[in-house]
């Protein structure tokens, strides 16, 4: 399972990116950002929660895929 | 189209007087009033007097600009819609250009060629300049090196600041400015729905103690390593409007020297929480007392104009377009510090004259005028273009700056912005609807020029418009206006009214 970040909703102010322990999150070439499914395990192992989810300021924008 | 100061503009009208001849940094000096040296410790003052932030004085001579290099934020506050620029701390609506700290400080070397005004970079969004460490510090390294006179500050929500507070310092950065909008939790809920902290979202009570934890201590890390700190407070009317008088004393009590209270800007087009939810803001006059009531206390600022993020120019001037990335790309930028230093020269003695011509109204407006005035205060807005003087058309204005005069002498108390009524073309009315609207509570407006029709519309409004201060210094212009009214109230020619409020335009400057 991995998150996905809903591209219509993200405003590309880069919030989550180093906030991923696995560097799953890529800037795209329209300044948006996305996840990269086979890098991201949800944070597990890592935090209690999905850090792109809590720090992302758009809510239902780093969803599940 | 929009102007900064040119030298021959800041002299023209007045040659650059006697005076008492101190200067601006020599701590307190027997010149200083209400807003120059002489509230302040000299070390503080010669640290702001060339800051168009924070000095009062200044800002009528010198420009900051702001890059926006740090696009990320790790607090919500409900004043703000992510999906656009935060309305209150980066200014409404106005998305700014992201720029790498590479061509942020290319382009802060190319601005400050271009304008020897331009004394001060700050940091201040539309995030957190600390929830993108990297990309901030990044960049004032970089001016460092190319711009080393210019002055670097950063405005913060202060959750990150404890954990920066030396990289800061070492980074010579003299002007941090903090946004505290409350120190009790109970309060904070109400404004702050969520924070995101050591990588978990807190939400209500627990994120408002957490975020005014880490506000107050980093206040007192940076006073205690001797760094400026300024407080912003977004009022909030029926949130933390009563509130943020015990605001202000906390701050002061941990060594801000400047608490500038902003209204709330909640135009629900900006789709804030706020603006959604029919939360409104302040009206001038409500604005004007919490500032009084705190003013007591602290130096309070109120020139700030909650200016767009990514201006450039002199304070509530824009040149932004001249100096974007597609205009600056493979430019060579020669560092011009030689005009710079000249300009700053011209600008020394010309506020030396300033001062000292207000000094000379404040004794002759004592003497004539005490008596009859009592301690009538009136509100008198002005249209500048900067360098101190009453140089601007009525109808060109996107601002007014108001003063409150007595016999006692000129002080600033705000700006008010308004759509420009001179467009040329559809929507004057409206427009000078909205003048009169944004100046209601003043008796008159000092202006360089004005046509018939607004002239007379004002005077219906009950505000008298005059051009006969033309490119005089406000101060003494705004006090030789007091004397005459004075006069003309014990002729009965004119009857003072009173108890008159005013809007606070909401909004990004639409016009420029
Ligand atoms: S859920 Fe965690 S691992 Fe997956 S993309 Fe978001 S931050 Fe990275
Ligand atoms: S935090 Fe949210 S809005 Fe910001 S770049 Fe990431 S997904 Fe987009």
């Amino acid at each position: 399972m991995a998150y996905k970040i809903v591209a219509a909703n993200c405003t590309g102010c880069s919030a989550c990116e180093p906030e991923c322990p696995n560097d799953a999150i890529y800037e795209t070439k329209n300044g948006l950002f996305a996840i990269d499914a086979d890098k991201c395990t949800q944070c597990e192992g890592y935090f209690d929660e999905p850090q792109c989810a809590s720090v992302c300021p758009i809510d239902d924008t780093c969803i599940p895929a | 189209m929009a102007d900064v100061i040119s030298i021959e503009a800041l002299q023209k009208g007045g040659t650059a007087g006697s005076g008492c001849g101190t200067k601006g940094g020599s701590g307190k000096s027997s010149c200083g009033s209400a807003a120059g040296a002489g509230d302040l410790p000299p070390e503080i003052w010669e640290k702001v007097k060339n800051h168009p932030c924070y000095s009062e004085e200044a800002h009528h001579h010198f420009a900051r600009m702001h890059v926006a290099v740090a696009p990320a934020c790790n607090i919500q506050c409900h004043y703000c819609n992510r999906k656009y620029d935060c309305a209150n701390e980066s200014r409404p609506g106005v998305v700014s250009e992201k720029l790498t700290p590479e061509m942020a400080a290319l382009k802060v070397a190319a601005v400050a060629s271009a304008i020897p005004q331009m004394t001060v970079l700050g940091i201040a969004g539309p995030g957190d300049p600390l929830a993108n460490p990297e990309k901030t510090f990044e960049t004032f390294e970089r001016v460092a090196k190319l711009a080393p006179d210019i002055k670097l500050c950063l405005s913060t929500n202060g959750l990150a600041l404890p954990d920066h507070v030396d990289t800061i310092s070492r980074f010579n950065v003299d002007h941090v400015t903090i946004t505290i909008n409350m120190v009790d939790p109970e309060v904070g809920a109400k404004i702050y729905p969520w924070v995101y902290f050591k990588h978990k979202r807190y939400r209500g009570v627990e994120a408002a103690r957490i975020l005014s934890e880490r506000q107050l201590l980093g206040l007192e890390m940076l006073t205690e390593r001797g760094i400026l700190c300024k407080v912003n407070s977004v009022m909030i009317p029926g949130v933390n409007d009563e509130h943020l008088v015990e605001v202000n004393r906390a701050v002061k009590s941990r060594g801000a020297f400047l608490h500038n209270i902003m209204p709330l800007i909640s135009e629900p087009e900006h789709g804030t929480y706020f603006g959604l939810n029919g939360q409104r803001g302040p009206t001038a006059q409500e604005l004007k007392r919490l500032q009084d009531r705190c003013s007591g206390e602290m130096n309070m600022m109120r020139h700030c104009r909650q200016c767009r993020a990514d201006a450039v120019g002199l304070l509530g001037e824009d040149r932004s377009a001249e100096f974007s990335t597609a205009a600056l790309a493979g430019k060579e930028v020669a560092y011009n510090a030689e005009a710079r230093q000249a300009y700053q020269a011209v600008v020394e003695q010309e506020r030396a004259a300033r001062r000292s011509a207000k000094e000379e109204v404040i004794k002759e407006t004592m003497a004539t005028s005490a008596g009859q005035a009592g301690d009538l205060a009136i509100l008198v807005a002005v249209a500048t273009k900067g360098g101190g003087r009453i140089n601007q058309h009525f109808g060109h204005a996107k601002e007014f700056q108001v003063y409150e005069v007595s016999a006692a002498g000129a002080r600033f108390v705000g700006h008010r912005r308004v759509d420009l009524y001179c467009q040329g073309g559809y929507g004057e009315e409206e427009a000078l609807d909205g003048v009169t609207k944004a100046i209601a509570d003043c008796t008159a407006v000092l202006v360089a020029k004005i046509g018939h029709c607004p002239q007379e519309q004002l005077q219906q409004a009950g505000i008298e418009a005059v051009t006969a201060y033309a490119f005089e210094y406000i101060e003494t212009a705004a006090l030789r206006y007091f004397q005459g009214y004075v006069e003309r109230l014990a002729t009965g020619e004119v009857v003072h009214g009173t108890g008159r409020d005013a809007l606070i335009r909401q909004g990004a400057y639409m016009a420029s």
